[in-house]
């Protein structure tokens, strides 16, 4: 049920693999602190790899639209890699899609941050 | 977990399955009842099931009835598509009323009811909060508020089933809503010839 988060580097860029659930409770603060954490130690180009995320619910929708707010004011990019048919279509139907920069391939998500 | 439940058998009318049995919704606080009054206006047909859960006012309380929607719509015939959907949707109602209606009040419930008729899937959640007017809901859709943290889960709901109607009281909100059961397999064996 709960989420699992680990960072890694490539080239500059700080890749989040996050699996699990994205949601209401521990999930939404899990992604919430990953991401804090990463911009207060100047960590500010983030590409959240969300290929094993499975779920995620309007708390955790939520959640990605804070963290991609909060990297953007601080000068920072956020980007979201391999969703899953759901997260897409939840995407898709809220509207936020086309706001997230959206990567399925994760060679080229990382070259397409600015240097 | 394993805490003990109390659970109130029908009056004889209506039929509980097994899979709506207390071993597979447990919780703490959780209390289980099956609503079997015959003259009760929610009741559309005699062969229909309806259960009730009564619940506290947690995040548990949202996790258990995400679960229980994806049982009950998975019995109900739907495919996992579907059954995501309905189970997220009563996931959504469900944390509006956690949070929203009762703002975790322990001294305030959750009443969850899920009713299975010949064409329908029908799921009643009950707060006991000040109301929701759904009027003053904004539009998620909006550009001013589609970068807004919160908000998206009533549209969500509206997205997922087939009929969403929100009734706001004094005593708190009823989130009445129902999915269509399309060629299920089961109805087609029971359908008269």
């Amino acid at each position: 049920m709960s989420m699992k988060s680990s960072t890694r580097q490539v080239d500059g860029v700080t890749i989040v693999d996050l699996s699990g659930r994205i949601t209401l409770g521990e999930g939404s603060i899990v992604l919430r602190e990953t991401v804090r954490d990463l911009l207060s130690k100047g960590q500010k180009k983030i590409l959240l790899n969300l290929g094993d995320v499975n779920y995620i619910d309007s708390s955790g929708i939520g959640e990605l639209v804070s963290a991609f707010t909060t990297a953007k004011n601080q000068g920072g990019e956020l980007k979201l890699l391999n969703l899953t048919k759901k997260v897409h279509d939840l995407l898709q139907i809220t509207k936020l899609y086309t706001v997230f920069d959206v990567k399925d391939d994760e060679t080229t998500a990382v070259k397409s941050f600015t240097k | 977990m394993g805490i003990a439940l109390t659970f109130a058998s029908p009056t004889g009318k209506l039929s509980i399955r097994p899979s709506n049995t207390i071993g597979q919704y447990n919780g703490p606080g959780v209390n289980v009842a099956s609503e079997a009054k015959a003259d009760s206006r929610t009741v559309r047909s005699m062969s229909a099931d309806r259960v009730s859960y009564t619940l506290d006012s947690t995040l548990e309380t949202v996790n258990n009835a995400e679960e229980t929607a994806g049982r009950m719509a998975a019995e109900a015939g739907f495919d996992d598509e579907e059954i995501m959907k309905i189970s997220m949707a009563v996931r959504e109602a469900a944390v509006n009323a956690v949070l929203h209606g009762n703002a975790y009040d322990p001294s305030k419930k959750v009443t969850i009811a899920f009713e299975r008729t010949a064409h329908d899937l029908v799921i009643s959640i009950r707060d006991q909060g000040k109301g929701l007017d759904a009027s003053k809901i904004p539009d998620p859709l909006a550009p001013d508020n589609l970068m807004k943290t919160s908000g998206r889960g009533i549209f969500l709901i509206r997205s997922f089933m087939d009929v969403v109607e929100i009734h706001p009281s004094q005593t708190g909100t009823e989130l009445r809503m129902i999915k269509h059961v399309h060629g299920n397999p089961a109805d087609s064996k029971e359908a008269p010839q």
